[in-house]
């Protein structure tokens, strides 16, 4: 019995999700050392980075966004444009970049929160689309459809190379990304976001500034998916509109749901699925993109509540 | 000077004037029921007073300042609350929760001292909890503090909903059918809880069905019909009112009732 209430105890804690996520961190390099593997792992903690803004917008407050993407791709070139056109420091980009992306949620989110539902989920797909397509278009600056070369990024004088270097880097910024989110999450803010998120009209009707709320959570979502996109064209040492695609947008969407909407965890989880599944499914060759169907599809029906809140509630109805 | 004052209140939609030159006020520690038969505009007259929907004219004022047309987050932050004729609870949280996002104005961290968790935001949320734990008390829910909202019963539900709004410490609390769907136990604790906050101070407005309830407590009554005043008075001398015994039973059933009565 003493060892079932522990075990819930420890399930309900605030920080649990933190504490699992750095043993997490330290294992991943005992266990699988190769370049290979640490780096398919740095991708993992990346991409959940950029979901994690997507766990606050979507998670928390409950507005759709179907272009997050696009401010990955505005932080993503903001670290590969400002030291290659600019001369500018690649850390200061990545910072710049986040601002940049902050702002232009500010711009956009005011008009378009306005739209519930399925017409603020077209609204922010057509955001997505634009930075996509100026990103193609705006060859000059950004090398087009094939990309840009990204330099090399120093922290402190500290120049950022090799595998395990990448992974302890992406191991932090995600490990700060989880921590803020989860002080959002046990904050009179956090309250904010998830009442609106079930009642505009009631969270209204309690004094709640719902607009500026959703605009919040919104910036916030946008730095976000900006600092991992910096990140990742830092690491990848090359960036392509790829990057801000809307099939992106789909993905980032996908993790958060596959993970669990509204669980930090989760959105790791959900970003391992997406990002590790693919690779270990290399091997079935030209079926590859079928059977990573055929799983979304399996682990929707039989854990409908995404991976982690399922097996989460499964455990604490049996416990005491 | 009363402390809310609704003057010559009016909507149209789509030609129908759904409310029209309504007017009352109501004095702190007052209970004011607004009652009529369906359709009669009484819900719409609460969503005109709480900023829901914006009057075609017509003036609110609350303790004096004029409130007409501000949006529901700042009428709520001057003192005017209200409840909802169809739940709008946060069903994913729990009923403690529920109180607490009630306690929002109250609440004194910043957006970045939230984001960072600094430990001014776990003494907040101590403070909030606290609060919101007298509050469950007080609409006796405090038993079901920690269930989630979603899987409670109707009238707690409702007295809920009262509690949440009671958070933000409201001078006026408008209250949009508090008994509809309860039981005879229940609609009595209700009935309890209204005289309760009366008696602290606040002005209370009351939109109900249940003639009995509206009888006892109330210190007022304003009976609508086809959005226009058909009455206004103490309780008793509305009940005998024919017009009104015409408006509810029409002019058929108010003849029997006649007859009946002798």
């Amino acid at each position: 019995m003493g060892a079932k209430a522990t075990l819930a105890r420890v399930l309900r804690a605030r920080f649990t999700p933190l504490i699992v996520l750095a043993a997490l961190m330290v294992l991943v390099p005992m266990l699988a050392p190769s370049s290979f593997h640490l780096r398919v792992a740095a991708l993992v903690w990346i991409f959940a980075l950029a979901a994690l803004g997507l766990t606050v917008l979507m998670g928390y407050a409950g507005q759709v966004s179907l272009g997050h993407a696009g401010f990955v791709g505005i932080g993503a070139y903001a670290v590969a444009i400002g030291p290659a056109r600019l001369g500018l420091d690649p850390l200061l980009c990545l910072l710049l970049g986040a601002v940049l992306a902050g702002v232009i949620a500010y711009g956009v989110g005011r008009p378009i929160l306005k739209l519930k539902g399925y017409y603020l989920a077209i609204a922010t797909l057509g955001f997505g689309v634009i930075v996509a397509l100026v990103l193609h278009s705006e060859a000059e600056i950004t090398g087009g459809p094939d990309g840009m070369a990204v330099s090399r990024l120093s922290l402190f004088g500290w120049r950022v190379s090799g595998a395990l270097n990448w992974y302890w880097v992406t191991s932090g910024a995600l490990l700060i990304g989880a921590l803020l989110a989860l002080n959002i999450a046990a904050s009179p803010t956090g309250r904010a976001l998830r009442a609106l998120h079930d009642s505009e009209v009631a969270a209204a009707g309690t004094g709640i500034d719902v607009g500026a709320k959703k605009l919040a959570a919104f910036v916030a979502a946008a730095v976000y998916g900006a600092v991992a996109g910096g990140l990742l064209a830092a690491m990848n040492g090359l960036i392509t509109p790829e990057a801000a695609s809307f099939s992106h947008s789909i993905e980032l969407v996908a993790m958060v749901i596959i993970g669990g909407l509204g669980s930090v965890f989760g959105t790791v989880v959900g970003a391992a699925f997406l990002v590790v599944l693919p690779q270990m499914l290399t091997a079935l060759q030209e079926y590859e993109q079928a059977v990573l169907g055929l799983l979304i599809m399996v682990f929707m029906i039989f854990l409908p509540q995404g991976i982690v809140p399922s097996i989460r509630a499964y455990i604490l109805e049996r416990l005491p | 000077m009363s402390l809310l004052e609704v003057r010559d209140m009016g909507i149209s939609f789509g030609g129908l004037k759904a409310v029209d030159g309504v007017s009352f006020s109501v004095e702190a520690g007052q209970v004011f029921s607004i009652i009529g038969p369906n359709g009669a505009g009484k819900t719409t007259l609460f969503n005109l007073v709480t900023g829901i929907y914006r009057p075609s004219r017509g003036k609110v004022t609350l303790a004096g300042e004029d409130m007409t047309g501000l949006a529901p987050h700042l009428l709520v932050r001057r003192g005017m609350a209200r409840t909802f004729q169809n739940l709008q609870i946060f069903f994913r949280m729990t009923a403690m929760e529920n109180v607490m996002v009630g306690c929002n104005l109250s609440e004194r961290t910043s957006f970045l001292a939230d984001l960072l968790g600094l430990p001014s935001v776990g003494r907040q949320n101590q403070v909030t909890r606290d609060k919101a734990i007298a509050l469950l008390e007080r609409v006796g829910l405090a038993p079901l503090a920690h269930a989630p909202a979603g899987g409670l019963p109707y009238g707690a539900l409702k007295r809920l909903e009262i509690a949440r709004a009671l958070g933000a410490g409201p001078k006026i609390l408008l209250l949009d059918e508090p008994a509809a769907g309860c039981n005879a136990v229940e609609t009595e604790a209700i009935d309890h809880l209204i005289a309760d906050i009366a008696k602290a101070g606040v002005g209370v407005v009351l939109i109900e069905h249940d003639m009995k309830l509206v009888m006892k407590i109330s210190d007022r009554v304003l009976v609508l019909a086809h959005g226009r005043p058909l009455a206004e008075g103490l309780p008793r001398v509305v009940r005998e009112n024919p017009q009104v015994i015409a408006a509810y039973l029409g002019d058929h059933g108010s003849r029997e009732a006649d007859r009946a009565h002798g």
